[in-house]
């Protein structure tokens, strides 16, 4: 385990995906803005929704942040619904008082829903009014985190390529790396980088000020595998995304850091002095946690996209055995070489049916079942053993130094249950 | 449009699934896009529910949207009583599915499928959670309640049913099961309990009983009302909560069912608790209440009447109860706050400077913000407001709970006189909140807080009313503020030093009181004489 085995020729990559379609048991793309409105200091973001958004935004946010949150929700109301003339009145005003009550803000971002969708407020000329009437302080973004169009964590990515247009030309030979992480991982994964003397930036950069350029000469890497879109609106301004298995796991965050050393020409001999002391410590850290999870099957409910990279990290440095792997969406040029790292077995499927998936986990028994907050309790009761998966997306889990933590979360609910065996055996 | 920050109150659906998941043999079709299932978390997480809810959602995605969402409802609604195979069906839209009119009642009707199906019309964008779960009670009592022998008949005494309690609502559980207790020791038997605990099936019996009792208005009235008109039962007004409630209802129950009043409970121990002297020191104490009308009003009257209290403010987020918390606001002679802006309850907290909140779980985090201690005695509440023990605020075992539920927070008597007394010891401070509760911020600022000006801010409160107040931008309020800039008065070094002196929890109030009086003379400058001025001129 301490090494991992050599990859499999083709692993999964080949493997059929099953697709369903039926009841989605997933957060909608405004979730995103949890994690984002803390990523971005100087930015607010401003649903134009239904309670519904309000109350999901709260839901899912309120147990963690009760400071006053740089994110809120225009509740639109009957009259707005009638007149989208009025409805843009109404957003303007809302804005500018908003704008007023907080000056510190410098970047807005409109984020449409499902009922904005539907209704077809346009919010993209919303923005640009709004940014006319703003600038230079404020500049107005706009993207859709609609359940519609977006599942959970589709929402950063469509807000991150909300972003690339506005991006200034560089014709520097730069790394970018995409995605919103915690800052310590940010620090890690960039330290080292900036040790190899790779010159890096960030998508999305903590500050306005700090927003970096984009050119033919930008090479681009993932930090988070649910950035297609954003990668795309990249290329399309010239970048290169440089293909890599994601930052999980020391294996994983070795081959990430590779391919930007072999990009920018990075000696061996600076990438191992520069890596060789923390992947030796993740191995170690890892190995101690994967005693407990060797040999345990793993289920996986669609939630994040991390299933994937997640699955591959557990595999083959934890020596778990995938039964079913879900993911919302599948983005095959992204996900290749996360599948070809995954042993031949698993299921891997694509959107939900989740009554249908429920009786498949059933049916397989697994030993540990990652899934949603709405699914856990319920299958716990059953006899069942999970990990929510939102978890995974609230915790440093990149990196090296985070790898064993990664591993912790599976381990913790076995312990946990062995730990109370003799309370369940007294019911 | 409406900003909104935090929420009282979710959605009209979210009150529809708070009545399904309570009952039992109920199943919800949902038209909804993905990502409405976050709602499911709210039960299986708040209330630790070992199911989930009986909910299935269409999730219906952009590019069904003018094709076949209507399919997509069928199929749905179909699964859906095929696996569950419930006794009865409600159907209904989300926010987002009322928007494309696909009309669910009509498509499930169409279905014919073999067990009751009832429709639910809930407006999103006009109505909320509580309005939700009334109206979907409404229309299952309505649609299943049948015309009944009188179980009562049977001459072994009368029948009740119990309306109200739903899942994810505040202490249900334990309310119904004390009210039942209650009801029982009087004599009275319980026909239905319901939503909570209930099937479709039990619905179709509740004419059986000889009248309801209502412990949730906001949720049973519309109901009430009904089985009234259509079955003539009349239903209790009172709502339990606290000794004199309780005593009322006992009273309302007896008259409508020629019971004698039975002998109080013995081990109602609130009435010796609150009088015993090792409780005077909370006469007097400052409460602001705030939450849903039923548990505001009753809170109000058990906090004045029952603890000693004084109620400086009170307030609902429920609009629909708007008129019994103004009527109740001008005999406690305060300002009725009628309003779901979470910034607007924050600023009037501020500034009313309240020695204690009783509110919600989001009056919990007002508290913490302006370090003033809260007790949440209303929805919405968080899972540590959901607890495994037997806590009901019901009846008499209720009156216990709120007794000590009151208490608990606030710091004790004799620590409270060593506080004034020494107040510049270090480590002994009213800054470090009750001596009994763990887990305060760390001594950061402890030894110079008055130097901290946003320690100050965070004491005084200052800061979010000024918030509210620039975001509602009201004219009046705006030159209200201006003047006072202009006059407003300097505090001495000394005055400043004195202010100090007085207890943390009650310093905003004497500033901003002092600030007040000193500038309605046009003093400058506020001395120590000029704060003991003021105090003996507000003294009553």
């Amino acid at each position: 385990m301490n090494a991992p085995a050599a990859a499999p020729a083709r692993g999964c990559a080949d493997a059929p995906v099953l697709k369903q379609r039926g009841q989605h048991e997933v957060f909608c793309g405004l979730t995103g803005i949890v994690w984002l409105h803390r990523k971005m200091q100087d930015a607010f973001f401003l649903v134009v929704g239904s309670r519904t958004c309000a109350h999901l935004l709260q839901s899912a946010a309120g147990v963690m942040i009760f400071a006053e949150p740089r994110f809120g929700t225009a509740v639109m109301e009957e009259k707005d619904l009638a007149g989208l003339a009025d409805a843009n009145e109404e957003l303007d005003r809302e804005v500018a008082r908003l704008l007023a009550r907080r000056p510190d803000i410098r970047q807005l971002f409109l984020v449409g829903s499902c009922p904005s969708e539907v209704i077809k407020l346009d919010l993209s000329r919303a923005a640009e009014r709004l940014s006319r009437q703003h600038a230079p302080h404020v500049r107005v973004l706009n993207y859709s985190g609609s359940g519609i169009e977006t599942t959970f964590t589709q929402g950063e990515d469509a807000c991150l390529a909300a972003m690339v247009p506005i991006l200034p030309e560089t014709d520097a030979k730069e790394l970018m790396v995409v995605g919103a992480l915690p800052d310590v991982v940010e620090d890690q994964l960039v330290g080292m980088l900036r040790e190899m003397g790779v010159p890096v930036t960030l998508l999305p950069a903590r500050r306005r000020d700090e927003t970096p350029g984009v050119g033919p000469d930008t090479r681009v890497l993932l930090a988070q595998p649910f950035l297609g879109d954003t990668a795309g609106a990249l290329e399309r301004r010239g970048a290169t995304r440089l293909p890599a298995p994601f930052p999980f796991g020391e294996e994983g965050t070795t081959a990430w850091l590779r391919a930007a050393a072999a990009e920018f020409g990075v000696p061996e001999e600076i990438f191992d002095r520069v890596t060789a002391a923390p992947r030796a410590r993740a191995r170690k850290a890892v190995a101690r946690v994967a005693e407990s999870l060797s040999g345990k099957s793993l289920f996986l409910f669609p939630d994040s996209q991390l299933e994937i990279p997640l699955a591959r990290f557990l595999a083959r440095e934890c020596g778990m055995v995938p039964v079913e792997i879900g993911t919302p969406f599948l983005h095959r040029g992204i996900m290749e070489p996360e599948l070809r790292l995954i042993p031949e077995g698993p299921t891997i499927s694509e959107g939900q049916d989740v009554d249908l998936q429920l009786d498949r986990c059933r049916e397989a028994r697994p030993d540990i079942t990652v899934c949603g907050l709405g699914l856990a309790n319920p299958l716990e009761a059953e006899g069942m053993t999970t990990k929510w998966a939102i978890e995974l997306v609230f915790t440093p889990v990149h990196g090296y130094e985070q790898a064993a933590d990664l591993a912790g979360l599976f381990a913790r609910p076995l312990a946990r249950k062995a730990k109370l065996a003799g309370l369940e055996a007294a019911r | 449009m409406k900003l909104t920050v935090w929420t009282y109150e979710g959605p009209p659906h979210v009150g529809a699934m708070r009545v399904a998941t309570g009952m039992k043999g109920l199943h919800y079709v949902l038209h909804a896009p993905q990502g409405d299932t976050y709602a499911d978390l709210l039960f299986t997480m708040i209330e630790r529910r070992d199911h989930r809810p009986p909910v299935t959602y269409t999730t219906f995605q952009a590019r069904d949207l003018g094709s076949d969402t209507a399919d997509i409802f069928k199929s749905a609604a179909k699964e859906a009583y095929e696996r569950f195979k419930p006794q009865a069906m409600i159907v209904g839209a989300s926010c987002t599915a009322e928007l494309i009119q696909d009309d669910p009642g009509g498509l499930a009707k169409a279905l014919d499928l073999p067990v009751p199906v009832v429709p639910l019309e809930l407006p999103s964008y006009q109505r909320k959670e509580n309005w939700g779960a009334s109206e979907t009670f409404y229309q299952l009592v309505r649609a299943l309640a049948h015309p009944a022998e009188k179980l009562s008949a049977d001459g072994d005494g009368p029948v009740a049913n119990i309306l109200g309690p739903t899942a994810l609502g505040f202490r249900h559980r334990d309310d119904a099961a004390e009210i039942r207790r209650l009801l029982e020791g009087m004599g009275v038997r319980v026909n239905v309990t319901a939503p909570m605990g209930a099937t479709p099936k039990a619905l179709t019996r509740l004419a059986a009983a000889d009248f309801n009792v209502v412990l949730y208005p906001e949720i049973a009235e519309g109901a009430a009302r009904w089985l009234e008109k259509t079955h003539g039962q009349p239903w209790t007004r009172t709502v339990p909560i606290g000794v004199h409630a309780t005593r009322d209802f006992v009273e309302e129950v007896a008259a409508l069912t020629g019971l004698p009043v039975p002998p109080e409970a013995t081990d109602l121990r609130f009435p010796w608790w609150s009088r015993s002297v090792d409780s005077t020191y909370l006469t007097g104490k400052r409460v602001f209440v705030y939450g849903d009308a039923t548990h505001a009003l009753a809170m109000a009257r058990v906090a004045r009447d029952e603890m000693g209290f004084e109620v400086v403010g009170l307030g609902a987020y429920n609009r629909e109860f708007a008129r019994p918390i103004r009527e109740a606001a001008k005999a406690y002679g305060v300002e009725p706050l009628i309003t779901d802006d979470y910034l607007e309850v924050e600023a009037a907290i501020a500034e009313a400077a309240p020695e204690m909140i009783l509110g919600t779980q989001m009056e919990r985090h007002i508290g913490k913000r302006l370090g003033i201690p809260c007790a949440v005695i209303s929805a919405p509440f968080h899972v540590q407001d959901h607890p495994a023990r037997y806590s009901p605020v019901m009846g008499w075992e209720g009156a216990n709970v709120l007794f000590d539920t009151l208490v608990h927070p606030l710091v004790m008597g004799l620590e409270e006189h060593l506080l004034a007394m020494f107040r510049e010891d270090f480590e002994f401070s009213d800054e470090a909140g009750p001596s009994h509760l763990g887990g305060h911020a760390p001594a950061a600022g402890r030894t110079a807080p008055a130097e901290d000006p946003a320690r100050r801010e965070a004491d005084e409160g200052p800061a979010p009313a000024a918030r509210a107040a620039e975001r509602r931008a009201a004219p009046a309020a705006a030159a209200g503020a201006d003047a006072a800039v202009l006059e407003a008065p300097v505090w001495t070094a000394a005055g400043e030093k004195e202010l100090k002196k007085i207890p943390f929890f009650v310093r905003g109030k004497a500033r901003r009181n002092t600030e007040t009086y000193a500038a309605e003379r046009g003093i400058t400058e506020i001395t120590v004489e000029t704060l003991y001025d003021a105090k003996a001129h507000f003294a009553r």
